[in-house]
């Protein structure tokens, strides 16, 4: 591509009270004086007419960047202007008229200080050409686990075009939809029960041809990146030797649908102990095998079962999750019973019922039937009695009474428990062993043996063998589902292209699995068609930048390979980061991270903000103008700025902002340079970390506040105060803050004085 | 991908329908969003933090605005309606109609102007607890970011203040109602929920004390942008509120009113109790409860509030609540069920946890689709090429709702690629 000479044009606006709240003239000047932009104007508006001229200017005088000094970039849409020029926008209305008293000095500074911060921002930016790897990117899509979701999410996927290698460890597709007799309603009226339809199911999979289908199989190595993931299947056994590759093949996204095991139950209910004990899965299963119930002890036909609820689920004392389907699943299991025999019992003994939805009329149904007694209570006890049968002894129900009820068959309903694998752990289990054994001093081998034994659960629970720095699986969240942490965006993944889907990610019921698998297909062409584009996926969606490593001066620390939300980066044996280009999200993490700065995007690099603190004038220390340098998610806090400003929230004049893609991209090195450009203090404000955590690139505002340690040892180096320095965490709801933040730092500026190093 | 495909159209503008065509437009194809509000967000927008996470629901919308505005693949019909729908999968025609805004967007409107109006309207943002001027900016995050005109509440003085005062190409007092006629490949019905009408209750009162509100306003009372400007407070007499009752299945789980489970109001009201204890930490919360559906990982949000001793879980029907005429408390009648007692408690503010009620149940589309008993849309339609997604289909919460969007877009994008 030829590069193009850049023309910078400024359009600065006098509409919005911005001609009377500045000097427009003096504004112009530092456009063409200072900077000698080769074409500057004022325009009355930057919306409608005043948009069009803006255009107009553009085109009339061939500009390729441009800076517009008018109203937020958050009130533009992009496209409306052409595709080839950089366009960035400084916020003059919401971010210094609405927020300053009209016509002062300080006003005055402020506007002109960000214009040249932006006229400096866009002579660094470079024109972004989408990364395109060398080989194509492939559209096919694997799919891991053949149960509900992964059949389905094949058939969504195949049904929109898109080829589909479905793998399933077992000799059989079906999951345990398969081993169902029966499903819940689903439809209208949703009161009798329906055909699981695993045959139609699994017959529509075998018919398509965009669907090709491995059973007894496992991903025995998956490398490489979106678009470009080279799967080595392996033998799961099942008769064939174990570990013996099948077949290697490109994919372009992954699904993992792995499913669940049923939780183990409680250890005071008897189960393993007395044979007329049994879980749910293994009613189904009788039913589904012999047609029809009976005692496992001694093939009596059963004539009355209880069903106990949270078979070791939702029990308050494990502080654990609800699995969500087993209410339904014993609702169900006892119209089996009923429906076996008109003078059957069941009895359900439950905390909650929970029956969300229109289920509530499938719940209603049951409990019309006169055979099934539904009691609030908690179960203590389970005996054998001496008729053979079992006695159930069951306290507080309803009325506040005790009860014992003799049954042939007590039934536990036991939960999910996701068929997942933290690869982080796993990855950290490996580090330790490492450690354990080769580590530098006693103390720090007997940590590690330490860490090995924490963390001995992964041992060898590798799913998807991901040849990835950052471990072979999906990291999980609490309870070992690899969900994602947002609400708005569910799909949300750290591994990007790869979706987990169906009850692996969360507790869910066959329906709810059938849509999250739709989703999940969808993620994952999206994924496939994006990448194809060069652009990036959620959150920074569209994005055509991508970063840069300048390997020549790269130091093997490993920071950015540790540090990448994503795992975007894998290592060669020095230690030196191999860029995933397709991986990657576009946070910068990566670029906040390294000591020796590195990397940068054509857009967005260390240079180019260091460059904006530059271009700040700094007053001498006698005019008692401090300047403060203040960085600012563009995610949550950028835009609460808006907010302030929208609601003419006045704050101090002297705070210099500066929207960063995450704060995890702040580099270290931007508070050297504020300090030695003059400024009197940093702040940093980011999204909220920790366990509800609301930083969008998972980790960004958390490692920032990590990194603060190192910030406080360079302020000792320079001398400076550590207050000079502050990290803040903010919600986009609580705009008003960020003016008090403000107001308050400078106050605090004020009280330990100005930066000595000023006007050296 | 089939870069030529016709659009896909998208009716409901609520995080569904803005799920949904985000999502198909960043696979490449084209989509119609058309909402009937003057602001895109729908619902979610009104809510002051989501659970479990007690995050804002404005920090995803700005993530998806963000998506809209850059995506030349999306275009936004606000004050919109579907009026005609006809064809067949692949091929049908829409006709939608545009109410006037009077507020063009080619200009803004400084916020000097509204402080000289003197004509209000309800303001329906707040659930209707405050007025705006009839010239107003729907809401701190309004996308599009366009001020509104109630053409109905404005006045002739205003009118004419309007004309002299405002830049001539900011407003057109004379805009009119605007028809669109497009062609699309499939359609996603993302048409959401309202409340039900609490005043449907008549043994709680709701409308004739003023103390008893529903879950939806205590959002906005909860809220920086509502009516208290974030203080949970008694309308009756603007006192701090120190000790609510929330009343569960208000409405749901009766055959008189909803049967079906709303599914998001327990946790709706364990999310208000916490609003309550962050903003006072004297206050009290009683929740009555049927059963407490903390479905899946949002069991641990349950298990946290039982420790906090300041709210407690009583398991009752509220049979009847009564207010004392002079101190305007209400006097909640609950048999508990646990252990046979009837109680009989005073709080200073109740909240009805009132459920969903799919707007499908009143206004249906023109288009033949099959409804259940409740006016939920059936599956996935019964017309092909024609997706139903989010509480159009079934109460669900947000995580549900957006996971089933993005289905119903690949739904869609399945049509649109059929016979390639």
């Amino acid at each position: 591509m030829i590069r193009m000479e850049d023309k910078i044009g400024v359009f600065i606006c006098t509409g919005y009270g911005i001609a009377e709240a500045l000097d427009v003239d003096a504004l112009c000047k530092v456009a063409t004086e200072e900077y000698s932009v080769p074409f500057c104007t004022t325009v009355d508006s930057c919306e409608g007419p005043g948009l069009d001229s803006i255009n107009e200017a553009i085109e009339a005088q061939s500009l390729n960047k441009v800076v517009i000094a008018g109203i937020s970039p958050r009130r533009y849409v992009d496209h409306q202007f052409p595709t080839a020029v950089i366009v960035e926008k400084i916020a003059l209305r919401e971010h210094v008229v609405w927020c300053q008293p009209a016509g002062e000095e300080d006003t005055q500074m402020l506007a002109e200080d960000y214009l040249r911060m932006y006229i400096t921002k866009i002579q660094k930016m470079g024109f972004l050409e989408p990364f395109q790897p060398e080989e194509d990117i492939d559209t096919s899509i694997l799919v891991v686990g053949g149960g509900v979701a992964g059949i389905t999410a094949a058939l969504e996927a195949a049904a929109a075009g898109y080829e589909v290698k479905l793998v399933e460890k077992t000799a059989e597709l079906g999951g345990w939809l398969a081993k169902q007799h029966k499903s819940v309603p689903t439809r209208p009226p949703y009161r009798e029960l329906e055909d699981t339809g695993v045959d139609e199911l699994i017959a529509r999979v075998q018919a398509d041809p965009r669907i090709q289908v491995y059973t007894s199989a496992t991903t025995g190595a998956i490398e490489g990146a979106p678009g470009l993931f080279d799967v080595t299947l392996k033998s799961a056994g099942n008769g064939k030797p174990v570990d013996e590759a099948i077949d290697k093949f490109r994919v372009g996204a992954i699904i993992q649908a792995t499913g669940w095991t049923p939780k183990d139950p409680r250890e005071d209910l008897e189960y393993g102990k007395l044979d007329d004990v049994i879980r749910n899965v293994e009613l189904e299963a009788l039913v589904k095998d012999k047609g029809r119930i009976v005692r496992p002890s001694d093939g009596k036909e059963v004539k009355s079962i209880a069903f106990i609820q949270c078979g070791g689920s939702a029990a308050k004392e494990h502080h654990s999750y609800c699995s969500s389907i087993c209410c339904l699943t014993s609702l169900k299991q006892a119209l089996y019973l009923r429906e076996s025999d008109d003078d059957a019992k069941a009895y359900i003994f439950y905390e909650f019922i929970r029956t969300p939805g229109q289920y509530e009329d499938f719940y209603r149904r049951v409990q019309e039937d006169p055979g099934v007694f539904l009691t609030r209570g908690e179960v203590v006890d389970v005996t054998r009695n001496e008729d053979g049968g079992l006695t159930v002894t069951v306290r507080n129900t309803m009325p506040g009474e005790h009860i014992q009820v003799n049954v042939d068959l007590v039934v536990l309903a036991a939960g999910m428990v996701p068929n997942s694998a933290d690869g982080e752990a796993i990855r950290a289990l490996e580090d330790a062993k490492l450690k354990a054994t080769d580590g530098k001093s006693g103390a720090q081998q007997k940590e590690a043996a330490e860490k090995v034994e924490q963390l001995a659960r992964h041992e060898g629970t590798e799913i998807l063998n991901l040849a990835y720095r950052q471990g072979p699986d999906l990291p999980t969240l609490e309870y070992d589902f690899p969900d994602s942490h947002f609400i708005c965006f569910p799909y949300e993944s750290r591994r990007t292209g790869i979706y987990p889907t169906g009850a692996v990610r969360q507790p869910m019921d066959g329906l709810a699995a059938r849509e999250d698998a739709g989703g999940a297909a969808l993620q994952a062409i999206q994924c496939i068609e994006m990448t194809s584009r060069g652009e990036a996926v959620h959150p920074r969606s569209g994005d055509k930048s991508y970063p840069d490593f300048f390997l020549q001066r790269c130091t093997q620390c490993k920071r950015c390979t540790e540090e990448c939300p994503f795992g975007v980066l894998d290592e060669d044996a020095k230690g030196t980061p191999l860029l995933r280009a397709t991986r990657c999200r576009r946070c910068g993490v990566c670029m906040g991270a390294c000591p020796e700065r590195i990397v940068s995007f054509k857009d967005y690099s260390v240079d180019m903000v260091a460059s904006m603190l530059k271009a700040v004038n700094v007053p001498d220390e006698w005019d008692e103008k401090p300047r403060i340098a203040a960085f600012l998610c563009e995610n949550d806090a950028f835009p609460a700025l808006d907010l302030a400003g929208q609601h003419r929230i006045q704050f101090s004049p002297f705070v210099r902002v500066i929207p960063v893609r995450c704060l995890g991209s702040f580099n270290l090195v931007w508070v050297t340079e504020a300090i030695s450009a003059g400024y009197d203090g940093v702040i940093l404000i980011g999204c909220k970390y920790g366990d509800d955590y609301q930083c969008h690139f998972v980790k960004g505002s958390e490692l920032a506040a990590s990194r603060q340690t190192n910030v406080r040892e360079k302020l000792e180096q320079m001398s400076m105060e550590n207050e000079r320095v502050e990290l803040h965490q903010l919600q986009i709801s609580e705009y008003e803050r960020i003016p008090e933040i403000f107001n308050n730092f400078a106050e605090l500026i004020e009280e330990i004085g100005m930066n000595p190093f000023k006007g050296m | 991908m089939n870069a030529d495909a016709k659009p896909i159209l998208v009716i409901g503008g609520g995080i569904a329908g803005i799920t949904a065509a985000v999502e198909a437009a960043e696979v490449g194809y084209r989509v119609v969003l058309v909402e009937k509000e003057a602001y895109l967000g729908g619902r979610v927008m009104r809510m002051y933090r989501y659970f479990p996470k007690m995050c804002p629901p404005t920090c995803g919308f700005e993530i998806n605005a963000r998506r809209i505005r850059q995506n030349p693949r999306i275009v936004v019909h606000t004050q919109s309606t579907v009026e005609e729908l006809s064809g067949t999968a692949g091929d049908f025609k829409v006709r939608i109609r545009k109410r006037p805004r009077y507020v063009t967007g080619k200009c803004s409107v400084d916020d000097s102007v509204l402080e000289r109006l003197t004509s209000t309207r309800v303001n329906d943002f707040n659930q209707g607890m405050d007025e705006t001027k009839a010239l107003y900016y729907p809401h701190d995050m309004a996308y599009p970011p366009i001020h509104v005109l109630d053409r109905e509440a404005l006045s002739e003085a205003d009118e004419e203040l309007l004309k002299e005062i405002c830049p001539p190409e900011a407003l057109d007092l004379e805009m009119e109602e605007e028809e669109l006629k497009i062609g699309v490949g499939a359609v996603i019905v993302a048409t959401g929920w309202q409340p039900y009408d609490a005043t449907k209750l008549e043994h709680l009162k709701f409308g004739k004390c003023p103390n008893v509100l529903t879950n939806v306003m205590m959002e906005r009372l909860a809220a920086r942008g509502g009516p208290t400007r974030g203080e949970i407070t008694r309308p009756s007499d603007g006192k701090s509120a120190e000790n609510v009752a929330f009343v569960q299945c208000a409405g749901s789980r009766d055959e008189n009113h909803l049967p079906y489970c709303s599914a998001v109001c327990c946790m709706a009201s364990m999310k208000q109790a916490r609003y309550l204890r962050e903003k006072n930490e004297n206050a009290k919360a009683t929740i009555f409860y049927i059963d407490i559906r903390a479905v899946g990982r949002l069991e641990k949000f349950y298990f946290d509030l039982l420790e906090d001793s300041n709210i407690s879980f009583v398991k009752g029907k509220v049979a009847e609540i009564n207010e004392h005429p002079e101190t305007r408390d209400l006097i909640l009648d609950v048999e508990d069920t646990l252990s046979g007692e009837k109680l009989n408690q005073t709080f200073d503010l109740v909240v009805l946890a009132t459920g969903i009620v799919p707007n499908s149940a009143e206004t249906k589309l023109p288009i033949e689709l099959k409804y259940d008993d409740y006016g939920f849309i059936d599956g996935t339609t019964s017309i092909d090429g024609v997706y139903a997604a989010g509480c159009a289909t079934r109460p669900c919460d947000v995580s549900r709702t957006t996971k089933d969007s993005t289905a119903a877009a690949l739904k869609a994008i399945q049509c649109l690629n059929r016979g390639e």
